[in-house]
């Protein structure tokens, strides 16, 4: 259903790649791989659609980004490295916020639950600027199990995580595969994830 | 050849366009001078004394020009932004960034003109009189499209990021116009008026025309001649640049 | 309108824990309006005459603080990559952001206006239209400083980029406004500017969140 052909990017004066091409389907996950610079983020920017590729297209069920943006929107589900998340709001106000932004129906109980299996029970409401990076990172990541989007990006999901997050991390993506999605996201780590999936070396 | 079939696209990608600009700036630079020449001399020599004004309003042969090439640069520079976003195509946004310093430079000499003529008619060197407030405010609005395509560093989005600022710009020019105009005849203030009170003879005219000529054929060249660095500039890692270049 | 609902109330929210970024731009406002009689004099006839043109620079000057703010957290922590993502038009949210903005800095002046007019010994009646014509140009402000702000984003020298590129924007917002509070003081009808103001607020609302958008797309890239 994601259609990556051909991609070339150019920063400045040399070509970061070129002719990048995959194809991910239902019940499929890829993992990224390349050493640092080597675009892999990049590569995510022009799969979500915020940097457009100096050749090549992305296509999303048959269409171009260009031509069904709206659709595309509603069946993405995007981690970047930063975290949108909001110091002076409580884990709570920010997934509520975000989901209304987002366009996504909200369920407090769900949020609690969620916030919880990651290890911020009674930390639910406080701000989240008393919270340590390893617990930002988990306020972010409990959009995972919030929203169902079929196509999950996620740039290093597993980064400044302790071994119990990075399992959670893991099994959500195992989950989510198995129930017919699609994730694609970088990580440096080597990986035991389960279900269908391979992975797509960048060279630099 | 119909208008479909031309192949527009072709000529629009800079590595096609660099030759052809390079052909075309020469004539368009001699053009200028020739007609610069011939409307100054028509100015200064063949058109009458000014009844009421004297020698001293020789120049708005100047002043009228470069005013109205400042708005016509600006207008030329929001069209091609304005391509550029519709088509997608890398030259149109050079082609903004090298119109905007002449299109600053005839906003300053009308500036500059206009104080010049200003002193000995009124007496100031600097009146709040609508069309030279306009010309200022225009002024700063080209220096604000120089500053921000200079302080992004990506050139793409240095276009574009431009390009809408070109957009609202244009959009804003007829508002502020009128918007000053406004404030002008509230105020009462002085009505620098440069062609009314003098009866505008026929060679006043042509001379003027002549001018404007001279002045648009000077852009083109200047703005064809800058383009050529700038795509070389920007296309620098392609074969066909370092060709050119060594 | 959720998503729009959602914003407003969350960047009301969010600044309103942050009281300092709201408290110094009206700050900013009351000791531009102090320094203007300080460095002229403090003669009423003089100070009644500028008051309305000094009092409408200082909203924009305080309105243009704040402006630079806008999107730059959003951008910085992510947040505004998620608004690029979302099901709902970024024009609707780019909307819900100025309005918070709006109701932030230029609600707050129109409604501080009024104190600092006593200070210039202005009447009630040009007070009222004082405020009448903050409150219809502050929002345009704020759109068109909108726009600016998104093309400055993440720009080395942003902050004074900014007023570069929109303080001449601004020109005729100041005109109309100023001029509305001048006109009711000589006796004259100020419909007609604040009319103006009002055509300028609606065409400014429909192509400033528009404007805005793709600015920020180019931000995003």
């Amino acid at each position: 259903m994601l259609s990556v052909s051909d991609l070339t990017c150019v920063r400045g004066d040399h070509t970061l790649f070129s002719g990048v091409s995959f194809d991910l389907s239902p019940g499929q996950w890829l993992h990224l791989e390349g050493s640092n610079g080597s675009g892999k983020t990049s590569l995510l920017r022009i799969v979500t659609g915020f940097t457009p590729p100096d050749h090549g297209h992305v296509r999303w069920k048959g269409r171009t980004l260009a031509d069904a943006p709206e659709a595309f929107h509603t069946d993405l589900l995007y981690l970047g490295h930063a975290l949108a998340v909001k110091d002076e709001l409580s884990a709570l106000e920010n997934l509520q916020a975000d989901a209304a932004i987002a366009g996504r129906t909200f369920h407090e109980a769900h949020a609690r639950t969620a916030l919880q299996s990651l290890g911020l029970r009674g930390r639910t409401r406080l701000p989240v600027r008393v919270l340590s990076q390893g617990q930002k990172r988990r306020v972010a990541l409990a959009r995972l199990t919030l929203h169902s989007a079929p196509l999950w990006v996620l740039d290093e999901p597993f980064v400044a995580l302790d071994a119990q997050a990075q399992d959670w991390v893991a099994d959500a993506i195992s989950a989510h595969v198995d129930r017919g999605g699609m994730a694609l996201f970088t990580s440096h780590q080597a990986l035991a994830l389960q279900g269908r999936g391979a992975s797509y070396r960048l060279n630099a | 050849m119909s208008f479909k079939n031309f192949r527009w696209f072709h000529w629009a990608a800079p590595q096609t366009f660099y030759p052809v600009a390079g052909r075309l700036w020469r004539p368009f630079a001699v053009l200028a001078v020739v007609l610069a020449a011939v409307a100054l001399y028509m100015g200064f020599f063949v058109a009458p004394t000014d009844f009421q004004q004297g020698e001293g309003y020789r120049i708005i042969f100047v002043h009228v020009p470069a005013s109205w090439m400042s708005m016509v640069i600006y207008l030329a520079m929001a069209f091609w932004a304005f391509l550029g976003f519709t088509f997608n195509t890398r030259l149109s946004g050079m082609m903004t960034q090298a119109l905007a310093p002449t299109g600053a430079l005839f906003t300053f000499l009308s500036l500059w003109t206009g104080a010049l003529w200003g002193k000995p008619m009124w007496g100031a060197w600097w009146v709040w009189d609508a069309r030279l407030t306009s010309e200022l405010i225009l002024f700063f609005l080209y220096m604000g499209y120089i500053a921000l395509t200079s302080a992004i560093e990506d050139p793409r989005r240095a276009d574009k990021a431009g390009g809408l600022l070109a957009l609202v710009g244009a959009v804003n020019v007829p508002i502020i116009y009128f918007s000053v105009k406004w404030w002008n005849t509230l105020h009462q203030g002085a009505s620098v008026s440069v062609t009314k009170g003098s009866s505008m003879a026929q060679t006043m005219l042509w001379a003027m025309l002549l001018m404007a000529l001279a002045f648009w054929a000077y852009t083109i060249a200047i703005a064809l001649y800058r383009v050529r660095s700038i795509i070389l500039e920007r296309e620098r890692h392609t074969g066909w640049a370092q060709e050119v270049t060594t | 309108m959720n998503a729009f609902v959602a914003l407003v109330q969350r960047d009301v929210r969010l600044a309103l824990r942050r009281k300092s970024e709201v408290l110094t731009a009206l700050f900013f406002f009351v000791v531009v309006a102090t320094l203007f009689p300080l460095g002229i004099g403090p003669e009423p006839a003089v100070l009644r005459k500028i008051a309305p043109g000094i009092l409408w620079v200082g909203a924009l000057l305080a309105s243009l603080l704040s402006l630079g703010r806008l999107f730059s957290a959003d951008f910085q922590d992510g947040s505004l990559e998620q608004m690029a993502l979302s099901t709902t038009p970024l024009p609707v949210l780019v909307a819900a952001k100025v309005l918070a903005h709006w109701l932030l800095s230029g609600l707050p002046l129109a409604l501080l206006a009024p104190v600092l007019a006593l200070q210039f010994g202005l009447e009630p009646g040009a007070m009222a239209v004082l405020v009448l014509s903050l409150l219809v140009g502050t929002p345009l402000l704020s759109l068109i400083g909108a726009v600016g702000a998104a093309l400055t984003l993440g720009v080395r020298g942003g902050e004074v980029l900014l007023s570069l590129l929109v303080l001449p924007l601004y020109i005729p917002t100041l005109i109309f406004g100023s001029g509305a509070v001048e006109a009711q003081m000589s006796g004259v009808a100020y419909a007609a500017h604040v009319s103006l103001l009002g055509a300028m607020l609606v065409l400014a609302a429909f192509f400033g969140p528009w404007m805005c958008s793709a600015a920020l797309r180019v931000a995003l890239e």
